[in-house]
């Protein structure tokens, strides 16, 4: 009798494996949570020593237009205007968007409406194809071609906003088609088959029925890659031109954050005010990413189909 | 599900025997023979290639070489945290930097060359001249002689090593006028060689035939006017040490300086020996006869 008892009250086998797995699932994310907090927590208390231990005003930080941390300026505090950078980095993120969207839809469409079958035969592997590539190798063919086919076309050195949009634009390419292509598939087939069925043409369903109910979709996916083109680095350095002056047109030399940043970083005392502004620029950049998380969250949480 | 356990455990067993082989060996590895190199890029092709050589002769010695830049490399060695730090400048001259307690090493000299690209039409500029361009004055190289040509600047990245050196020596310490910069001198010479109009400076071991080294004040960039002080612009590459070094380290840095590495390595990789030196230069920038 006891035996049986015992049995029963005893802890089974699968009991135990549920709390084992319970327990590394835990703490694997207690491990990226803690992760993530250290590095804000890192970034943050080297950024702001900028303003609280150099004594650096915020606003002359975020408007000021001479980026020159080395040196004394006019009014005899050293020269950390970080607005062409901020203004480089904005530019070059939104136009590359700006220009990726329509190609990324129009092939999604194609891919997902027109032709699925080629689509998922060529299409899908080519513009997977295209993410796997290191951004080194964008960063080349952008400074061996782009940079000057742009000198030959417009004049100047080429290396500016605009041949960094170009790169951009290729590099994310890839990532918004997919994701659009995620969202039109979700879209449920019967919206297809209603439209079609009340006397729609297929490109009537398309535009009318099937992008309107992706548009959240769309828009995350864009946002999604405007935050991989904000935080680029490596192929923009090599074709922006890394000149922190206020952007004129676009294609005078330019800088953004991440080229400033990787450029500077090896060359600046670990502890010194030069060093500190970089980590205020990093600060930028990470509250941004933040931003843009938060963007793609609010777009999802409108767009959900109930 | 079967299969999967296998591998699985095939993998654990895999980095654990890996891990504790690690820890088992790490005396062998590290333990008092390791030594770490952290620093400018331009002297990293040189210690590598001594360290090799040393590693090499004297077995379980591992010599450790990384970039980082200049900055790194000097503060890297200051808080202790690597055995040498490599850098262009001297430590004096870096902002940041508590030079008393960093004993100094010069390892070789590097030679910086202004270098134009060849559509530029000029083989020589004087001084002033020099200045001007970079200070925005002169925009076109028509103004120096050259071809009707907008002149494009490069500079290298603010606070790297070269472009402090050419900024002291070759533009008497004027700001460069806000320009395109670049993080790597190879990067800026595939630049002018293939940019019209495009000016900018980079070692010697650098300046090859696909871009146009400028002569200065008649004055050619070649080893021999570096080592009379002729060509001023010039530094030393320093590898630096917390302290007086000690037992392999001392012994690795009398090896760099050694005739044997001067004469071969640092040559052959486009760095001057500093026994060639019939000068010496302090911290300072004064320049005394050898």
């Amino acid at each position: 009798m006891d035996e049986i008892r015992e049995s029963l009250l005893k802890t089974s086998i699968a009991t135990k494996k549920e709390r084992i797995g319970k327990t590394l699932s835990i703490s694997a994310l207690l491990l990226i949570a803690i992760v993530v907090v250290s590095i804000f927590y890192f970034v943050a208390s080297k950024g702001l020593a900028t303003f609280f231990v150099d004594k650096i005003n915020f606003w002359d930080f975020m408007t000021g237009k001479t980026w020159n941390p080395s040196v004394n300026g006019a009014n005899g505090k050293p020269e950390t205007g970080a607005l062409p950078m901020i203004v480089g980095s904005f530019l070059i993120t939104v136009l590359s968007a700006i220009i990726a969207t329509p190609f990324a839809i129009g092939t999604a469409v194609f891919m997902t409406e027109i032709s699925p079958k080629y689509g998922a035969k060529i299409l899908q592997p080519v513009t997977e194809l295209l993410v796997g590539i290191p951004s080194v190798v964008y960063g080349f063919i952008g400074l061996t071609v782009v940079v000057p086919f742009i000198r030959n076309i417009f004049g100047g050195s080429g290396f500016g906003i605009l041949s960094g949009t170009i790169v951009l634009f290729v590099m994310i390419l890839p990532t918004v088609t997919s994701m659009t292509v995620d969202t039109l598939r979700s879209v449920p087939q019967y919206y297809r088959e209603s439209a079609l069925a009340i006397g729609a043409t297929r490109w009537q369903a398309i535009y009318k029925v099937i992008l309107r109910a992706a548009t959240p979709g769309i828009l995350t996916a864009v946002v999604f890659g405007m935050a991989r083109a904000f935080g680029e680095a490596l192929a923009v350095q090599m074709v922006v031109g890394n000149a922190a002056i206020m952007p004129g047109n676009l294609i005078s030399p330019a800088a953004t954050l991440t080229s400033v940043l990787t450029m500077g970083i090896g060359n600046t005392v670990m502890g010194s005010m030069q060093n500190d502004v970089l980590w205020t620029l990093a600060l930028i950049l990470l509250l941004m990413s933040l931003v843009f998380n938060i963007i793609i969250r609010l777009i999802g949480k409108k767009g959900e189909l109930k | 599900m079967k299969r999967s356990w296998v591998i699985t455990t095939i993998i654990v067993v895999a980095l654990g025997g890996w891990l504790g082989y690690s820890y088992n060996t790490r005396a062998q590895n590290g333990g008092g023979t390791q030594m770490t190199a952290v620093g400018s890029t331009a002297l990293q092709p040189l210690v590598e290639a001594a360290g090799e050589e040393y590693a090499g002769k004297h077995l379980g010695v591992f010599i450790n070489v990384q970039g980082g830049g200049t900055g790194t490399g000097l503060s890297q060695v200051q808080t202790g945290a690597v055995t040498m730090g490599d850098s262009d400048l001297f430590a004096e001259e870096k902002e940041g930097i508590n030079a008393k307690g960093l004993v100094d090493h010069q390892v070789a000299v590097v030679g910086i060359t202004p270098i134009a690209n060849k559509d530029a039409g000029i083989k020589e500029l004087t001084q002033a001249q020099l200045i001007q361009i970079f200070t925005g004055k002169i925009t076109n190289w028509k103004q120096v002689g050259g071809k009707d040509l907008a002149i494009t600047l490069l500079n290298r990245a603010s606070g790297s090593g070269t472009r402090a050196v050419f900024e002291k020596w070759a533009l008497k310490g004027a700001e460069s006028a806000p320009a395109p910069e670049q993080d790597s001198s190879g990067m800026v010479r595939s630049i002018v060689a293939t940019t019209p109009g495009a000016i900018s400076y980079v070692a010697f071991s650098y300046a090859d035939k696909s871009v146009q080294k400028v002569a200065i004040d008649h004055v050619e960039p070649t080893v021999a006017n570096v080592t009379t002080n002729t060509w001023k612009i010039w530094a030393y590459e320093h590898v630096y040490t917390k302290g007086q070094p000690k037992g392999q380290v001392a012994d690795f840095l009398n090896y760099l300086q050694s005739e044997k590495i001067q004469n071969t390595v640092v040559p052959q990789l486009g760095y001057i020996s500093i026994h060639d030196m019939h000068v010496q230069r302090k911290a300072d920038g004064q320049v005394i006869n050898k």
